[in-house]
């Protein structure tokens, strides 16, 4: 690892920047050699900001607009196979477009950083938020950040870089963002001075790439004879995750005093129900604990980060003391035990010998509205679930019946 | 009905999902007029429009089909054709109209435009090509000039790429009918995407279209109607002109007719005679 300084208040940028201008402005910093990526609402923006710097001469980066997601992500594995640094951009469908290749991103161990603008899949189509693109991906062996704030896509994006190519990860990372809550949303952004990211994440090392002075074969056939091989490596490769975020995150906060650790905690030292979600439903969740609070409630709020690796340990720990975790997530997983956040909290939980209740709302689908009025509506039923002792596998909250 | 009643009803809302109105296309942009174009087309050859599909992907274009009054698919971006050959091979009494922006058909679509050519197909795809992707807030693509500006080539530099010209491209992919024309030679333009509709085959017909939102401001064209002002006066009609001569200059030659109009075997007739063939064997 570099050693890293503590940057100078007066060396910071702040300006107001929506989530897609934060991570084109991180993604600028990070000294990208390739970004390919096809326009998709709401992530567009990164790209076409992007594509500016590129024209003023800021970056050297060399863009491609290519002719579709899939075309995207293959670029960007190509480019990565030959040691460069990559990025792309997407959402939804392009995301879900991209589904062939995110495997092949992950398995051939490429450090592709790939932001995404959550926003529902058609059909019917549906430009707004919620996260069964994400959902959607998660087996695909990419590492998983969702971000509450324009400041944290920013932070995270350049520390994206860092833990996909750190030797013991070497794997693509996906830096989601709610599309249109967070991606066309202005915050207030501490921006550091380039020298200070280029310093932090250093040149990509890559281990083996594409080299005719060397010449190798990527991804060629492996059958029964290796594939599982290949798999039981991915598999070691994405536990080393936590770790090695925590030694970047250490960093990145010496550097700027900011960290988010794999989940954050709010008021949970002594909460009787923990409300868990993710991305912008964190800061909501935030404010209603407060209220409710106020009133004399124990409750506080788990918003997590990292969906991929999933802390199970730490979540479990996190929450043990709690007679409930309340879960509220913006995915479905049809036909399933229940939703995709819950799944995972479930199966965290199994293993306590006093485990709290699990209570799982899906919420926001298509970018439905979640005010801090569903929230209460989730926490009042949450409490009648635990007097009764039973609560059922998932519900909707906000739904026409 | 009352008199005024009769009088503001547009001729075409038959056709037209009234309760969608108003329409999402810019006031000054070329989408309309191509809808236009179709009802049009549809009512001169007094289609039974119960037997019509209009099938169309994602972009300003591709909101097409949801307007029209009868069975239409609103596919996913670049799959508009796909998703229409698949219509057309199940019930092919259907009369198939595609109606579709640039990019969904030549981008992200267009391995399925130069395949379902090959095929012969019988579907009639119209194309409104406003050389970028408008409804994403215009970006440059397949079809947009060297050196054109757009959001994702800015200035000072400008599109380093080169556009296909589509008429080349769906000539030489085998379409059996191809014209091109702008949207505001929407007599002959309708004409076209009649014969288009009557061909059993693929019929391939590319609308130049103005999208004086995105391209048109930022390449400094003026507004909708200066646009397809411009149109007309760089419009030069060629029928029967070989497809590959079939130039296209933005700011000054936009070669327009009816180039290919050949006879070919369509698709579902062969695989008809085939599974036939295999019943009688
Ligand atoms: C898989 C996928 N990628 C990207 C998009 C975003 N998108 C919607 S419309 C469009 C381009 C439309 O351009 P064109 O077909 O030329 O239609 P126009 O709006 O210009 O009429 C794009 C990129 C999407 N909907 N799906
Ligand atoms: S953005 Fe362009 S193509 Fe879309 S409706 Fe407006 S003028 Fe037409
Ligand atoms: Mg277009």
């Amino acid at each position: 690892m570099t050693s890293v300084e503590k940057v100078p208040q007066d060396k910071i940028t702040i300006e107001g920047l929506t989530g897609d201008a934060a991570i084109a402005h991180a993604l600028k910093q990070s000294d990208v050699d390739v970004l390919a990526a096809y326009p998709i609402t709401p992530q567009t923006i990164i790209v076409e900001d992007f594509q500016k710097f590129a024209a003023d001469g800021e970056v050297q980066t060399r863009v491609i607009p290519v002719e579709s997601e899939h075309s995207a992500m293959s670029a960007c594995i190509g480019a990565s196979a030959v040691g460069a640094r990559v990025a792309t951009a997407s959402a939804s469908a392009g995301l879900a477009l991209m589904w062939e290749i995110l495997y092949c991103a992950a398995s051939m161990r490429m450090p592709i950083v790939f932001t995404v603008a959550n926003r529902a899949l058609s059909a019917p189509i549906n430009i707004h938020n919620d996260h069964s693109d994400g959902m959607g991906m998660r087996d695909s062996g990419f590492i998983q950040l969702y971000c509450q704030s324009s400041q944290e896509a920013y932070d995270t994006t350049i520390m994206a870089f860092k833990l996909a190519e750190d030797h013991g990860v070497l794997l693509p990372v996906m830096v989601g963002i709610d599309g249109f809550i967070l991606s066309h949303n202005v915050e207030r952004v501490e921006m550091l001075p380039d020298d200070a990211v280029q310093k932090f994440l250093g040149v990509r090392v890559p281990v083996q790439p594409l080299d005719p002075k060397n010449p190798i074969t990527m991804g060629p056939l492996a059958l029964t004879d290796y594939y599982f091989e290949f798999k039981e490596q991915q598999d070691e490769a994405i536990w080393n995750v936590p770790k090695i975020y925590k030694q970047v995150e250490a960093e990145f906060k010496k550097m700027t005093g900011r960290s988010y650790g794999m989940f954050e905690e709010y008021k949970t030292k002594d909460a009787e129900i923990i409300i868990l979600a993710m991305s912008t439903m964190g800061g909501t969740a935030k404010a209603v604990a407060d209220v409710l609070r106020e009133k004399g409630e124990k409750v506080g709020v788990i918003r997590l980060k990292m969906f991929r690796p999933f802390p199970a340990k730490e979540i479990a720990k996190a929450v043990s003391g709690a007679k409930a975790v309340m879960i509220f997530e913006k995915a479905m997983s049809f036909g399933a035990v229940t939703s995709p956040l819950a799944m995972e909290v479930k199966s965290a939980l199994y293993d306590l010998e006093k485990k709290p209740m699990v209570v799982d709302f899906v919420v926001g689908l298509g970018g439905r509205d979640v005010p801090p009025t569903t929230f209460v509506e989730g926490y009042e039923k949450t409490k009648k679930y635990v007097e009764k002792g039973k609560a059922p596998l998932y519900e909707t909250l906000g739904v026409r019946k | 009905m009352t008199e005024s009643d009769s009088i503001l009803r547009h001729p075409m809302s038959k056709y037209i999902r009234e309760d969608r109105q108003p329409w999402i296309y810019c006031s000054g942009c070329s989408v309309g007029v191509v809808t236009q174009m179709v009802a049009r087309a549809i009512d001169n050859l007094g289609l039974d429009f119960t037997k019509t599909v209009v099938v169309s992907g994602i972009g300003c274009t591709g909101r097409t089909s949801g307007y029209f009054k009868t069975g239409t698919y609103h596919t996913t971006h670049g799959r508009a054709i796909a998703f229409a050959e698949g219509v057309k091979i199940a019930n092919p009494e259907l009369e198939v109209i595609v109606v579709s922006g640039d990019g969904d058909l030549a981008a992200i679509g267009g391995n399925h435009l130069i395949h379902a050519c090959r095929r012969n197909i019988d579907m009639t795809i119209v194309c409104v090509n406003n050389f970028n992707y408008g409804m994403t807030g215009g970006q440059f693509g397949p079809t947009t000039e060297h050196e054109r500006y757009s959001q994702t080539s800015p200035r000072p530099v400008g599109n380093v790429e080169h556009p296909f010209n589509l008429v080349k491209l769906a000539a030489s992919s085998g379409a059996t009918f191809v014209a091109r024309w702008t949207a505001v030679q929407a007599r002959r333009a309708t004409k076209s995407i009649e014969t288009g509709i009557k061909k059993e085959g693929l019929s391939f017909i590319e609308i130049i279209g103005a999208c004086p939102t995105e391209f048109g401001r930022m390449n400094r064209l003026g507004n909708g109607v200066e646009m397809h002002q411009h149109l007309l006066e760089v419009a030069e009609i060629q029928n029967g002109l070989p497809a590959h001569e079939a130039e296209l200059h933005y700011d000054t030659r936009i070669v327009c007719g009816e180039f290919v109009n050949i006879e070919k075997p369509e698709y579902t007739v062969v695989l008809t005679e085939m599974n036939e063939r295999l019943k009688k064997g």
